[in-house]
């Protein structure tokens, strides 16, 4: 009930934000909304599975770059086709890579996805003819719904029209993904993470599932990555870079991956922070990696999880 | 002939900075189980300390020719910081999930590359000049600048120091021992925290005196260390975690091929070598001399 309620408050106040916070916040919220469907999926594998990723970047990357070239080379504008291209192109690219490295877990699984990530990342930097190098590609703006919005300002459009498509997008990642991790599949999963023996035993095929959670998160950080190019306007490479994906995981514990709207809170959190200390001193991962670091060590539950009311079994 | 000889000679001189790098996030790995991703920031802040060293040494008059003593010693003294990151920060989640301690390195990384900046500003910084001060070796017919041979040497007779550290030592045999079975070399008398607070010292100092050692050759940029991570990662996957043998092949693997790779198809530098990873790790997952199970 109190859950309902906070939801309820949380999500008047960011439709509301448009009219009543000043633009630049607005502006902000763009990357957050974009970041929260990345971090759903992220979670999947790492909160509920129990595997931490640290090549998510690639499929961000992907993403981005899908909405780079359908917008630029196919003159394909529609943003519910770019979204839709962004969630398949991911998915089969993760097919593969997933097969691969849900072969392992811990600390090889991390490096398998960081070497994926690190091969794309690669691609993307030296094949410059194709994805124009470090300088990346321009995304045009895309139609919303059918409709061309071009006339519009650049500010208007992105606080506006583009803003409720994102907090749209978000909404329906969530609600699906709160279907996923109250379904029957979702409780494998976190049997799988708590005791794979004991699932394996009981007759659930772990790799299969590790696998099918894998591709999923790819799914949702795909999306996200092609919500995230338009009010960025450029992809470049840094998108798929191990450290993205490094911030990626950080956003995820700082919020707390132990419960369902805990990488949301990270990332809003981290954003709006980063932010604020880049504002102020240009050393913000020095700032940042304190941070991480007090995180680590006194409150590996992320900011959700100090506050102990109905405690969520701890992922190990 | 000469081409193909300095193409090996520039990697094999890459490979024994690489070794080690990598060197280094192995004994960490070996003992500790901690996959050190702060191995590369230990890599760049030697690099910068002993720039800093060998500034200090030239403008206080001391000959170019013995340039190289400040900066060995640079490179060395600077792994202290290895006892802070150690006892100030890992100590703490030993007994977590791996995957907190992982995040630690990261943080470290994230710290140190601005601490970096903060110190040394986002300009790169060189020792100008003293990189040929003695001169170039002909190598059938290539000229190859004999500091780079001096490396390679170092190298070499580092990694039979540690061989003979690790294999000869009271010191090594503790080393060994806490590898293979924590709770039994406690339970044997065994201080854990001496322990590893030595030997990620040791491998901070590793990665800090090939940091500096690399440094004549090339300039200190602060992005240096998230990209040499990525190799050393390259490195102890192909030759297998924990091993100190698998540094010295992965390294020379990786530094060769790189070097082939850039004055053959330069689009595939990086690609060649990830793809090898995968390889490895699909087919090998222990590496070339991975030990028993993760």
């Amino acid at each position: 009930m109190r859950q309902a309620l906070v939801l309820a408050v949380a999500l008047a106040a960011v439709v509301a934000v448009p009219w009543i916070a000043p633009i630049y916040h607005v502006l902000l919220m763009l990357p957050f909304m974009a970041y929260g469907v990345v971090l759903l999926g992220l979670n999947l594998l790492f909160g509920y599975t129990g595997l931490v990723s640290f090549g998510h970047a690639l499929f961000i990357g992907l993403g981005a770059y899908t909405a780079a070239f359908l917008t630029g080379l196919f003159k394909v504008r529609a943003l519910e086709v770019i979204l839709l291209t962004a969630a398949v192109v991911a998915a089969v690219v993760a097919m593969p890579v997933a097969a691969f490295c849900v072969r392992y877990v811990k600390i090889y699984f991390g490096m398998l996805t960081l070497a994926f990530g690190m091969v794309f990342y690669t691609f993307l930097l030296k094949f410059y003819r194709l994805t124009g190098g470090d300088e990346g590609m321009p995304v045009a703006r895309p139609f919303l719904l059918g409709r061309d919005l071009g006339d519009m300002p650049k500010i208007e459009y992105l606080a506006g029209p583009y803003y409720y498509y994102s907090l749209v997008v978000l909404i329906v990642a969530i609600a699906v993904m709160w279907r996923i991790v109250h379904s029957p599949f979702g409780l494998c999963l976190k049997t799988i993470r708590d005791n794979p023996a004991k699932a394996e035993t009981l007759g659930i095929s772990v790799p299969h599932y590790r696998w099918t959670a894998f591709v999923i998160s790819a799914v949702y950080a795909g999306v996200g990555g092609a919500l995230l190019a338009t009010p960025t306007g450029n992809v470049d490479p840094t998108l798929a870079y191990w450290t993205h994906s490094g911030n990626l995981v950080f956003m995820t514990l700082l919020g707390g991956f132990a419960s369902f709207f805990g990488p949301l809170v990270g990332a809003f959190v981290f954003i709006y922070l980063q932010d604020f200390v880049m504002s102020v001193v240009p050393y913000w991962r020095l700032v940042f990696g304190a941070i991480l670091a007090a995180l680590v060590i006194f409150a590996p539950g992320g900011l959700l999880g100090l506050f102990p009311r109905r405690r969520v079994i701890e992922a190990a | 002939m000469s081409a193909l000889v300095s193409i090996l000679m520039g990697g094999v001189f890459h490979a024994s900075i690489l070794f080690l790098v990598a060197a280094g996030l192995q004994v960490v790995f070996g003992v500790q189980k901690v996959f050190n991703l702060a191995c590369g920031s230990f890599y760049a802040l030697g690099a910068y300390f002993g720039v800093s060293a060998v500034q200090w040494y030239v403008a206080a008059g001391g000959p170019p020719a013995f340039f190289i003593v400040p900066l060995i010693a640079a490179g060395a003294l600077i792994g202290v910081t290895g006892v802070i990151v150690e006892r100030g920060l890992l100590s703490f989640v030993y007994e977590r999930d791996e995957t907190f301690q992982l995040l630690l390195t990261f943080a470290v990384v994230l710290m140190m590359e601005d601490a970096i900046r903060l110190t040394w500003g986002t300009a790169p910084v060189s020792t100008s000049g003293l990189y040929l001060v003695y001169g170039q070796a002909r190598l059938a017919g290539a000229a190859v600048p004999v500091y780079n041979l001096i490396v390679i040497a170092a190298s070499l007779v580092i990694a039979l120091g540690i061989g003979w550290l690790l294999t000869r030592t009271a010191f090594g045999r503790i080393i060994r021992a806490t590898a293979d079975n924590r709770e039994m070399a406690e339970a044997l008398g065994v201080d854990m925290r001496r322990v590893y607070a030595k030997v990620f010292t040791l491998g901070t100092a590793l990665g800090t005196l090939g940091g500096a050692l690399v440094i004549p050759a090339t300039a200190a940029m602060s992005e240096m260390g998230v990209e040499l991570i990525v190799e050393a990662f390259a490195v102890v996957v192909i030759g297998g975690l924990g091993s100190m043998r698998g540094a010295f092949v992965g390294a020379l693997v990786v530094g060769i091929l790189r070097a082939v790779a850039i004055s053959v198809y330069p689009e595939l530098e990086m690609l060649i070598i990830y793809l090898i990873v995968i390889t490895v790790l699909v087919f090998r997952p222990r590496g070339l001399f991975g030990g028993a199970a993760a």
